[in-house]
């Protein structure tokens, strides 16, 4: 396993081209709380660095050379037969190859760094999570702790979260921009995923693909809480007063439909994930008859 | 008897959608009406309909692309116009609508846009580049364009029959298979797309064989135009390609239609293997449109520096370099699937490969300009717009080809923005290069200067205000495809978007207005000499629009830019041609048997959509027979006589003298 490297502090010089082209709005992806997202704004940036060392020159030489050699130009050196420099061409077959040199080196290093599977550096034992894209939901599963929300993610920050996941029917793609790398869910298979949040705070997290008419709605917030608050909520939603997710309470929720606001569920029938990943579950059902969009309201409380 | 088919399949409770069929349906009947009424029937069936002239299928894939870029682009004003509206709210459009009309924005513009618009300029340029006088198999170059037709058709017909897919431009199972699709949606999506890429096909087989067998004599493959060049790899991954895209639509079609597991969630079916199958065809087909592209930049640049283009052979290694490593990166597209990450480093890597032979051609296209003398016309307007824009569109492609950076891009509005980015000023923006500098060419007069200019400047800055915003709401965490919203802070950058669709929408009028103009001032624009850009390669050596047979001698080559060296020589020695020796010309018959094949094919595409099984045997019986009449067919060509081939290349050479030769100021050398 590849050690994670240490934060890498923001360059502020290479934020410029960025802050400039978002000027006054929040960009989700720039402004990371948590160790994965900010690895990967350090990598967009630099690589955006590097790029433009080359694309802006160009753009300006594209401009210059069109403008100084217009027809109407007398000062202008006209040389209507040369087409052809060794030499020229030698630069410019090698100033992209460079780039591209350096930069695939960047991809490389940052690509194993970086990987999904790659367990986070801590000294605290990660917290495992298990996530299912519903038809239009998100199921998330704390093994550990046996309780189970849709459509919120209650998870304690500077603690690392290994997420296992999966879906019910079609593909989707979890992502929380301020925490860092998506990853697709796909039914019948378990996909990882390694995330941390720094601090306490709440994140927009939603799905990245398509996955039909209710897509829109799989949006879902992450709060991260201090660990002695995690616990808290844990050990409050356990001995809650919400419904047990057992095999027919998750097959009525998999049916297709939208939910309003976030469930929690106090207690989860054990192997529910194996049993959905594994297929024991059916996969959902897909649409019905009749313009059933948004399921019946059920709450956890 | 009608299958699935029924009166319910009509949306009559969408106004919206039945409005425009109606105006478009109308239009089409008044259209038909005027054609017959006005007795110009013989001539539309004979000189267009059922024509196999390369120039004539040419024009007719331009009008199709044209007239679906309409379509098209009405999909992307209500996508802006939704989008613009839907914060907390559900906007005018429901999801079942909304979804259908982005899969119908990417399909329209890919397929039926894009493509039949650099299939279009191939066909008509190529040849006549080449100094020959029709491609290589032009019955099926004409079989090739009606079934491209047949499929734009299909597409549109599912705006009042029935619904098109609500799946994404690429229908990725699960989702597309039958459980979670169980409409007619999708399969109005895989019929037009299966038999448009027969067309598809057929017409990359006939270029292909056209580059590499049918050339003027003396035109050695070192001599030809940058445009053969990446027409020749354009088609060679057509040729490689489509079969791909063939094969996995056939595999969808099998799971939904005969209860297969190719892609299912059930029973070991595996929607990755749909998804690296659909990429393998997917990547190529980027460069198969961006490919030509480069090509008309690169003759347009040429062109209007009045220089050879900067290290042809340099161009040449870099396209054919391009042609290779664009099946070598398909699996950028899905990073976020959770591959290794040896796997991923190694297509990203792969990916940016790319950049260097393209990063090539952009300096290359830059030396042609250094020491030229630029005129600015629209069509080199248009190609500088390419260069400073598209390098944009790459920069944030080689981003995106960064896995980690990809983790948080993909399936955003940044990657939104990306292809847009490349797939406007390259592919688009080179079509309307090409169509501009080319049009003189085909009709015999030039398109109106002032509004090709104002059009080209609405849409340049259209296209800035609509996507620049997006690359911000991409890195803002905006993911594509979405109905409605409830993040307060993307509102503005929408609607600056929305703005921008809007200008560019300004731009079409004005592209529709500067048609409509040209042609009534048709008699001010006339081309009389053939050249009316001071061309270099032989398609300008003809008369504009050129004969039937293109040339009335096949043109005997020497060199590069054959044409500007006939024209120099011509010059240096300040001789009239000695006269020549005319003789008779071969030129293949017209054949119907596209036409009827595609109206069979259509026929039997709406009948596997809605289950109509005694419809689709009667169809196939009647395409097969076509294709049965025509295999019997014992005449294949006419003979135009010498004489009248005389008369009409005397005729084209006494107007060029008498309009007397003002271009060869410009051929004076500078000091």
């Amino acid at each position: 396993m590849t050690e994670r490297r240490p934060a890498a502090a923001a360059r502020p010089h290479m934020l410029l081209p960025a802050v400039t082209l978002l000027a006054g709005c929040q960009a989700a992806v720039l402004d990371p709380q948590g160790p994965v997202a900010r690895a990967e704004r350090t990598i967009l940036l630099d690589s955006l660095a590097i790029m433009l060392a080359v694309v802006v020159p160009t753009i300006i030489a594209t401009l210059a050379f069109a403008w100084w050699y217009r027809a109407s130009n007398p000062k202008a050196t006209r040389r209507p037969d040369w087409s052809f420099s060794g030499r020229i061409e030698l630069v410019v077959w090698s100033i992209p190859l460079m780039v591209i040199t350096l930069l695939g080196g960047v991809t490389w290093i940052a690509s194993h760094q970086l990987d999904p599977r790659t367990p986070l550096a801590s000294d605290t034992p990660p917290l495992d999570l298990q996530v299912v894209s519903l038809d239009w939901k998100w199921l998330f599963i704390y093994p550990g702790q046996q309780v189970a929300a849709v459509n919120r993610l209650v998870v304690p920050a500077g603690v690392p979260l290994r997420l296992t996941l999966t879906s019910a029917s079609v593909m989707n793609t979890f992502f929380v921009p301020q925490l860092g790398s998506m990853i697709y869910t796909m039914n019948g298979m378990a996909t990882t995923l390694h995330l941390m949040a720094d601090h306490p705070g709440t994140f927009a997290g939603r799905s990245a693909h398509f996955s039909g008419d209710g897509f829109s709605d799989m949006h879902f917030q992450v709060h991260a809480l201090p660990p002695a608050e995690f616990a808290e909520w844990a050990a409050s939603t356990r001995s809650g007063s919400g419904t047990p997710l057992d095999d027919a309470a998750y097959l009525a929720l998999s049916k297709p439909g939208v939910v309003d606001r976030p469930l929690d569920y106090a207690r989860v029938a054990s192997g529910l994930f194996d049993r959905i990943l594994n297929q024991h579950l059916p996969p959902g059902p897909g649409p019905m008859p009749g313009p059933a969009r948004h399921s019946s309201g059920r709450t956890g409380h | 008897m009608w299958g699935r088919l029924g009166w319910q399949a009509i949306p009559w409770e969408q106004p919206l959608p039945l409005a425009a069929s109606a105006v478009v349906a109308l239009a089409l009947g008044a259209v038909l009406v005027w054609v017959v009424v006005k007795g110009h029937l013989p001539y539309v069936w004979h000189e267009w309909l059922s024509s196999v002239d390369h120039k004539r299928i040419g024009v007719m894939y331009i009008v199709l692309a044209l007239l679906m870029l309409l379509r098209g682009f009405s999909d992307a004003v209500l996508m802006r116009a939704q989008q613009a509206v839907a914060l907390n709210a559900p906007g005018f459009l429901p999801p079942e609508h909304f979804n259908q009309v982005f899969s119908a924005h990417g399909t329209m513009m890919i397929f039926f846009v894009a493509m039949p618009f650099m299939i279009g300029l191939m066909n008509y340029v190529v040849p006549l580049q080449l100094g020959v006088r029709d491609v290589a198999f032009p019955t099926l170059n004409s079989v090739g364009f009606w079934l491209t037709a047949t499929g734009a058709l299909l597409v549109n017909i599912s705006l009042v029959v029935g619904e098109f897919a609500r799946t994404g431009w690429l229908p990725y199972p699960p989702l597309s298979e039958l459980t979670y699709s169980p409409g007619v949606g999708v399969d109005y999506y895989l019929w037009a797309l299966q038999i448009s890429g027969v067309g598809t096909l057929l017409s990359g087989i006939n270029l292909v064989t056209t580059v590499l067998k049918v050339r003027a004599p003396g035109m050695q493959y070192l001599r030809m135009p940058m445009f053969c060049w990446t027409t020749l790899a354009s088609n060679l991954l057509i040729v490689a390609a489509f079969p791909i895209l063939t094969a996995t639509l056939a595999m969808l079609l099998l799971d939904r239609y005969l209860g297969f597991h190719f892609f299912t969630n059930e029973a070991g079916g595996n929607m990755m293997m749909f998804m690296n199958l659909i990429w393998a065809w997917g990547h190529p087909e980027v460069y198969i449109l961006i490919l030509p592209a480069f090509g008309v930049f690169s003759e347009v640049i040429s062109t209007f520096s009045h220089k050879p283009l900067f290290g042809y052979r340099s161009m040449v290694l870099a396209t054919m370099a391009i042609c290779i490593l664009s099946f070598m990166v398909w699996l950028h597209h899905f990073f976020t699937m959770g591959a290794g990450a040896d796997v991923n480093a190694i297509f990203g890597i792969a990916t940016m490969v790319i950049a260097v032979p393209t990063g090539v051609k952009i300096f290359n296209w830059l030396f042609t300009m250094y020491g030229g003398r630029i005129v600015f016309a629209t069509p080199i307007l248009w190609s500088l717009a390419f260069m400073t824009t598209f390098v944009v569109g790459g920069m944030t492609g080689v981003l995106l080809a960064v896995p980690p950076a990809d983790f948080v891009l993909h399936n955003s509005l940044f990657l939104v923005a990306h292809f847009h980015n490349m797939v406007i000023p390259g592919v688009l923006f080179g079509a309307f290069a090409g169509y501009t500098y080319w049009f003189p060419k085909a009709f015999g007069f030039r398109l109106h200067e002032g509004l090709g200019k104002a059009a080209f400047w609405c849409w340049v800055i259209g296209f800035y205000l609509a996507f620049m915003p997006l690359y911000g709401l991409g890195l803002m965490g905006m993911t594509r495809r979405m109905q409605h919203y409830d993040d307060p802070t993307w509102r503005p950058w929408l609607l600056v978007a929305a703005g921008g669709v809007a200008l560019i929408a300004v731009g079409i009028a004005l592209q529709v207005a500067q048609l409509v103009v040209s042609i009534r001032h048709r008699q001010a624009l006339h081309d009389e000499t053939g050249d009316p850009w001071n061309g270099r390669s032989l398609e300008w050596s003809t008369p504009s629009p050129p004969p039937l047979f293109n040339f009335a001698v096949l043109p005997d080559v020497e060199g590069e830019d054959a044409y500007w060296h006939i024209k120099q020589r011509a010059r240096e020695q300040n001789q009239p041609r000695k006269e020549v020796d005319y003789r008779d010309i071969h030129m293949p018959r017209n054949s119907a048997t596209g036409f009827i094949c595609a109206f069979f094919a259509t026929v039997m595409g709406f009948a596997l959509i809605w289950h109509i099984w005694w419809l689709v045997a009667a169809a196939f019986v009647g395409a097969f027979a076509t294709f049965v009449v025509f295999a019997w067919r014992d005449v294949h060509e006419h003979l135009i006589p010498a004489a009248r081939v005389a008369d009409i290349d005397r005729e084209h050479r006494d107007r060029v003298a008498s309009g007397g030769n003002p271009r060869s100021v410009a051929l004076r050398p500078s000091a």
